[in-house]
């Protein structure tokens, strides 16, 4: 859609109507995402306790992985702020080296978290053991499924912005996927605390 | 799997679905081929991103819809008509009701009104399409593959027969161990995700996408109530997603959520699918309380009374629906301080909705009022939804509910607020707005014949049926015997059903025969109307506005019309280009993809669903690498637009 009105000062991204309107819907679609991840908490903590025969959080959970993938996490939203500093200084360079770096933290944290979940499946906390693991292999694992999502969609955009530059519609891309990495950030703030302090002190 | 597994078998009704279903498409393939037009449903239908386009789909898809949920109504009447009947066996009829619930409210009610609300509130705001037309296309696919995914269930695998609500440990893998419930699983999946896009799209059309000059408290009440509708869409139907994937697993990967060992919560699907179902029935009701607004103001030649407190009134009603959930499950035994506090949220709703009737009645009070078939629906839901509405706070003492839980009651109750609260409105705003859609008007002699034999036998239908819930006839169940004395009062319902359908059957023929018959629009305002979507031409351009309307207030239009009166000449404004955005085939592409990931997921065929899936991932990436800017409507062809119309 054509350029609208704005002041030189006005971030590439928010330079257009398209810009301006998607923006404003993705905040929209998070509202829509709280409401699932809510859900999602909600029925965790109600099932909370009831791991039938199966053994319970307190037993398996190790702190020292949870912390590892909390720290890569939350230092990838930080460098993902970096690479929006770079984006409004007009440096793809920038943009480039710190969304790769924020991409590499996404995959370790991915990585501790597939070695986490295969290790308490060994441990005899699977999906189908309770409702309790139930409980925590889906909120979790929609958790990282994002996380996953997040990443093949953020590569596809770093593609374009090889392709094209920064332009209005790329940076409008890279805004939009730093939202959602910021808010997945959000999201494991409560994660580990919920599920995982919550479990060891349970 | 056997092929007599795959294929439902063994009895004669679907046999003859089979065989229509078959002469159908033969019929559509055809025709198509032999007039030429597969060219023409691709590019003008298929592809569009036009909303005036997709509303009608819309609207198509859910009358088709409501003729399906229709017959299955018939069979049940059918089946309760006389006691001891042997004309639907126990899990016939089960499976009979479960699909008539379903298709109606998610297949039939909310698709009909989010088509006219597609079709009006661009139009209503000044808009020249939706904020996002690409993402309404797809709307409208996984809203249509969802619904062909539930519908071909009873013929290929089998339908769900656990109810609409699904409720566990009933619709668990024990009790329900066919492909039924997967498709009730998927079917409503896949259309949520098209529903949540709506919810977005509309919400950001609604307060981006305005004439400047319209403010929050001008738009036409109608558009107040679809952007009251959005923000319930935006919050209730992500549980609705969740609860869905939650039995997902429990029936497919052996999780346990909702299962009566390891821990599993049965409670726990219902408390979530009420959380989403009760702001659902809210989602169903607020637009078609703007569609009557709209009418009655309009065919009562007077503005809407209380305009501040209809949109407040709405806003109550949306809050206080996420507050009442357990009302639908009173008697599992929460407790009597939780069961009051709902029955209290409850009783509440009754304030709002009374002042709504009230401003309704206050609206018409020295109205020069004109009967025609919009309206005659629009005052025919006023007594008919008070009816319901005084029941359901019967319903709402908790105490009482003990009594009418599970009974004819209870089905009479909703259906009274369904269908002459959702139901009436359809048939009205699609009276109402049709000429804006197809530029001619429904005739209106056959519209009321058509209304009041719908009328008479929605009333004949269910106003015995409170009777029946008193004298303890439970729901849901597919006979019962001579001695329970429910007789007479069935053979009534059943009367009152025939009349229905023959209402129906009435609107049908009337479409087909306006579509002949009726004189062509020549203005676009064929009802002396108030809101802006009047003020377009007759047909609707496609870029809807050749010049941006101004709104000095609501009733936009009627503030212009007068101004025309008092001599006011409309002032020529050069024509400039419009930007239009590009059809796309992408949409319906992705939704074929959906449509084969659910399928392959119903059935575990685990190649099937990965197809599906990289298919869905591969039409996202391809949309992804799409930089199409849209085009510009020249101002010669605007010119030539606006010379005809």
């Amino acid at each position: 859609m054509e350029a609208v009105e704005h002041s030189p000062n006005t971030p590439l991204e928010y330079q257009t109507e398209t810009g301006r309107l998607n923006i404003l819907g993705f905040w929209i679609f998070l509202g829509a995402e709280i409401a699932l991840f809510s859900t999602l908490f909600a029925t965790y903590l109600v099932l909370v306790g009831r791991t039938a025969d199966g053994p319970g959080p307190a037993e398996l959970f190790e702190i020292s992985g949870v912390l590892i993938e909390t720290f890569l996490l939350l230092t990838s939203s930080f460098t993902c702020g970096l690479a929006i500093h770079y984006m409004r200084n007009h440096s793809l360079k920038g943009v480039f080296v710190w969304i790769g770096i924020t991409l590499a933290l996404g995959l370790g944290f991915l990585g501790f978290e597939i070695y986490e979940f295969v290790h308490y499946i060994h441990e005899g906390a699977a999906l189908t053991t309770s409702a309790y693991w139930s409980a925590f292999f889906v909120l979790v694992g929609t958790h990282g499924a994002h996380v996953t999502l997040g990443i093949g969609w953020i590569i596809l955009i770093l593609i374009q912005l090889k392709q094209r530059g920064l332009t209005p519609d790329t940076s409008r891309k890279v805004f939009i996927s730093s939202l959602y990495w910021h808010f997945l950030d959000v999201v494991w703030i409560f994660i580990f605390t919920a599920v995982y302090l919550y479990g060891m002190v349970m | 799997m056997r092929l007599d597994e795959f294929f439902v078998t063994g009895d004669p009704l679907i046999y003859g679905a089979d065989v229509s279903i078959a002469l159908t498409l033969i019929g559509a393939i055809f025709a198509l081929t032999y007039f030429k037009k597969w060219k023409w449903l691709w590019s003008e239908w298929l592809t569009t991103v036009d909303h005036k386009k997709l509303g009608i789909m819309y609207i198509i898809a859910a009358v088709l819809m409501l003729f399906r949920g229709g017959v299955d109504a018939m069979l049940m009447r059918a089946q309760l008509t006389v006691p001891d009947a042997g004309f639907l066996d126990a899990k016939h009829y089960n499976e009979i009701f479960t699909t008539h619930g379903t298709i109606m409210i998610i297949f039939m009610a909310m698709p009909f009104l989010i088509g006219l609300i597609n079709v009006v509130v661009p139009l209503q705001i000044g808009a020249r399409d939706v904020a996002y037309p690409f993402l309404n296309a797809v709307s409208f696919w996984t809203f249509f593959m969802g619904a062909m995914l539930f519908n071909i269930s009873f013929v290929i695998g089998g339908s769900p027969s656990a109810g609409w609500t699904s409720y566990v440990p009933l619709a668990g893998l024990e009790l329900s161990p066919g492909v039924g419930q997967n498709y009730y699983l998927l079917g409503l999946q896949i259309a949520g995700i098209g529903t949540l896009l709506t919810g977005i799209n509309f919400l950001v059309t609604i307060l981006k996408m305005r004439v400047p000059s319209m403010k929050l408290m001008q738009m036409p009440i109608f558009t107040w109530s679809s952007l009251i509708t959005m923000v319930i869409i935006i919050f209730a139907f992500p549980v609705l997603t969740v609860a869905l994937a939650l039995m997902t697993f429990d029936r497919l990967f052996g999780s346990h959520f909702f299962t009566m060992m390891d821990g599993g919560m049965p409670m726990l699907w219902a408390n979530l699918f009420w959380i989403w179902g009760h702001p659902e029935v809210y989602i169903v009701i607020l637009p078609a309380f703007g569609m009557f607004s709209e009418i009655i103001s309009t065919f009562a030649r007077k503005t809407i009374f209380g305009y501040k407190a209809m949109v407040y009134s709405m806003v109550i009603i949306a809050g206080l629906s996420f507050l009442v959930w357990v009302h639908h499950f009173f008697t599992m035994g929460a407790g009597g301080a939780v069961n009051s506090f709902f029955s209290i949220t409850t009783m509440l709703i009754a304030v709002p909705t009374g002042v709504k009737i009230f401003n309704w009645l206050f609206t018409l009070y020295k109205g020069r009022i004109r009967f025609t078939t919009a309206m005659l629906w629009a005052l025919a839901f006023i007594p008919n939804f008070v009816i319901g509405g005084v029941t359901g706070v019967m319903l709402a003492m908790a105490a009482a509910d003990y009594q009418y839980h599970n009974t004819y009651f209870l089905v009479a109750h909703f259906h009274y607020v369904l269908i002459s609260g959702t139901v009436y409105a359809c048939f009205a705003g699609l009276y109402f707005w049709y000429p804006k859609m197809f530029n001619h008007r429904l005739n209106e002699r056959l519209g009321k014949w058509s209304f009041w034999i719908f009328v008479a036998g929605f009333n004949l239908c269910f106003f015995p049926m409170y009777f029946l819930g008193l004298a303890g006839m439970p729901r849901r169940v597919y006979t019962y015997g001579v001695a329970d004395g429910w007789m007479s009062m069935n053979v009534l319902a059943t009367f009152g059903g025939l009349l229905m359908g023959i209402g129906f059957l009435i609107l049908v023929y009337n479409i087909y025969y306006s579509f002949r018959y009726s004189p062509r629009e020549t203005t676009g305002d064929p009802w002396d109307a108030r809101t802006l979507e009047w003020s377009t031409p007759a047909p609707v351009p496609h870029y809807n506005f050749a010049h941006l309307p101004e709104a000095k207030g609501h009733d936009a239009f009627w503030i212009m019309k007068e101004e025309i009166k008092q001599g006011k000449k409309p002032e020529k404004k050069p024509y400039k280009p419009i930007h239009m955005p590009s059809y796309s085939g992408v949409p319906v592409v992705m939704s074929v993809f959906f449509f084969i990931a659910g399928f392959g997921m119903v059935f575990s065929w685990n190649w099937m669903s990965i197809l599906g899936l990289i298919g869905v991932l591969a039409t996202m990436v391809i949309r992804s690498f799409d930089y199409d800017k849209g085009f510009y409507v020249s101002v010669e062809e605007i010119e030539e637009h606006e010379k005809t119309t």
